[in-house]
């Protein structure tokens, strides 16, 4: 187990959602000491997980002894552990902070259970090497996060989770259709042997499709423009720590990450589909932008600002040399950690004056000096100002934009980038 | 082939319901035949013609039986669709008790 730690990413928190539903009712103050003590260990092991790759390359554990093409199998690679450490730091941030922050609502307990369901759910979409249990680990994660958006059950956390759920359970249809038309051509659900078959055979009828099918799946879990419009409504309407959950990680696993995996690793990306993700990231950037200009609720705004974010991300995936993957990945840890920073500030915001509309809430960096800081620290980060993360990472994308020839994607990028300084002023003045 | 047209009519079926229907349970029968389409589609493509059932009998050998994964992998599917189907109309009774309506057109707090 020392060797390979990939199967307790997703033990552990599914086995603290057990016992946090068996006893969180009875004991008192377990479920918030055990759900953090669980998403710390995670942190632990996700931060050991990097030397663990750096040391080996990649590892392979082998779901009850069963070899790779027969059984499942999990894999740890570069990746992998980069999305582990991302997801579970995050994790434990936003567990930290419900430990205050849920008191408000009455079952606790539950909530944590549906948290570390999800986070089960996640970590199960980034470790696994067999097509299938993708789609599983993606329904566990998808299926604790419509519960968790309804988790107020007042009228609007009720519509949007049922907005939402509507539109995942589509994705879901989409996704699960390509692993069948994939599965019936390859008879395979090994990743690894999956591309090993395609690149032997060469199969040029199959392929665009089940591009078209997941791009239309993964889209939809990832809020990419044409499919967004479940985002404003689901992401707002979640109590402060699951915002930031939702649109810090879980659109980017089960989105980006999942989508990159198929495209790179399996299916072999070819150029109709790379401009097909840059056109689509474009659109999501601009429209993203201009519309989170108009919001005058603090976590609609942020939302919509998510939207554009996803983005530069998929633009970064679309042109995909080298640099500009990394500038895509430096781009996906930068927006979890400052989108979730926003959102766990405007959970603060909401706790203090009961409010979460921008105009009545002028002068609070007066009245909560740490709050107004980091809001500012965090604003400022994600629309590109120098010394701070977010300007490096779009400066990577746009200069590998410059370098792959796309002058036009660069300038607009540029333009989206001061787009989202005007907006996030509203905030931070 | 038609069998495969059939089973696409079916997947239509399900999406024009959830795209057109404006009550809330008609939209979760739509995602319901959605789901049985695709699954349906699995089943179909691990047919053999004239396959048996794969069950292995030691004194006698099987030669044409049908796929069994993706029975098993249907099966799964077939699970997490419950779940979610529960989920489903709970939320739906929820929105119920909230508005008074199942139409969708009147449910509309949020601005989309």
């Amino acid at each position: 187990m020392i060797h390979n730690p990939s199967p307790l990413f997703v033990a552990i928190p599914l086995g603290a959602a057990f016992l946090v539903s068996l006893l969180g009712k009875r004991v008192k103050n377990f479920s918030d000491s055990l759900s953090n003590i669980a998403t710390f260990s995670l942190l632990l092991l996700s931060l050991f997980s990097i030397s663990l790759v750096s040391k080996h390359g990649m590892l392979v554990y082998k779901v009850g002894g069963w070899v790779p093409p027969i059984g499942i199998c999990m894999v740890l690679d570069g990746l992998t552990s980069f999305m582990l450490v991302t997801v579970n730091s995050i994790a434990f941030l936003v567990t930290i902070y419900s430990i205050s922050y849920m008191e408000r609502y009455t079952a606790k307990w539950k909530f944590y259970t549906l948290f570390l369901l999800m986070l089960a759910g996640m970590n199960g979409v980034i470790v696994t090497g067999d097509m299938f249990n993708l789609f599983v680990f993606l329904e566990i994660a998808a299926i604790s996060s419509y519960a968790l958006v309804a988790f107020g059950t007042e009228h609007e956390e009720l519509e949007a989770s049922f907005k939402y759920m509507v539109m995942g359970l589509l994705a879901s249809s989409f996704i699960l259709l390509g692993i069948a038309l994939l599965y019936s051509f390859t008879s395979t659900l090994n990743m690894a042997d999956m591309s090993r078959f395609l690149v032997k055979t060469g199969a040029i009828q199959i392929v665009p499709f089940v591009t078209v099918l997941f791009l239309m799946g993964f889209g939809l879990k990832a809020a990419l423009v044409p499919f967004h419009w479940w985002l404003p409504d689901a992401h707002p309407s979640a109590p402060a720590p699951v915002s930031a959950m939702l649109s810090g990680v879980l659109i980017k696993v089960l989105g980006i990450y999942a989508l990159m995996r198929v495209l790179f690793n399996v299916l072999g990306i070819s150029p109709p589909a790379s401009t097909l993700l840059m056109i689509l990231g474009i659109i999501s950037m601009v429209l993203g932008g201009f519309l989170a200009i108009g919001q005058e609720d603090i976590k609609r705004m942020l939302a919509y600002s998510s939207i554009s974010q996803i983005g530069y991300i998929f633009l970064a995936i679309g042109i995909g040399t080298p640099l500009a993957i990394l500038g895509g990945l430096f781009h996906l840890i930068n927006h979890a950690v400052f989108k979730s920073l926003l959102f766990l500030n405007s959970g603060a915001i909401e706790y203090a004056t009961g409010t979460r509309n921008l105009r009545k809430m002028g002068g609070l960096g007066l009245r909560m000096p740490v709050t107004g800081y980091s809001s500012l620290t965090g604003s400022l980060s994600i629309s590109g100002v120098p010394p701070l993360s977010g300007f490096w990472s779009k400066l990577i994308i746009i200069i590998a934009a410059i370098q792959a020839g796309h002058f036009i994607l660069a300038s607009v990028a540029v333009l989206i980038s001061i787009l989202t300084l005007a907006y996030y002023l509203k905030l931070s003045v | 082939m038609i069998i495969y047209f059939m089973c696409l009519i079916l997947f239509c079926v399900g999406l024009y319901a959830i795209l057109v229907k404006r009550n809330l349970i008609k939209i979760i029968i739509g995602i319901i035949i959605t789901e049985y389409a695709v699954n349906l589609f699995f089943i179909l493509v691990a047919y053999r013609s004239k396959g048996r059932a794969p069950i292995l009998i030691p004194d006698q050998i099987v030669k044409n039986m049908v796929d069994p994964l993706p029975q098993a992998l249907v099966l799964t599917a077939i699970v997490i669709g419950l779940a979610v189907t529960a989920l489903m109309v709970a939320i739906a009774v929820r929105v119920y008790e909230k508005y008074g309506t199942f139409d969708i057109t009147k449910i509309k707090r949020q601005k989309g």
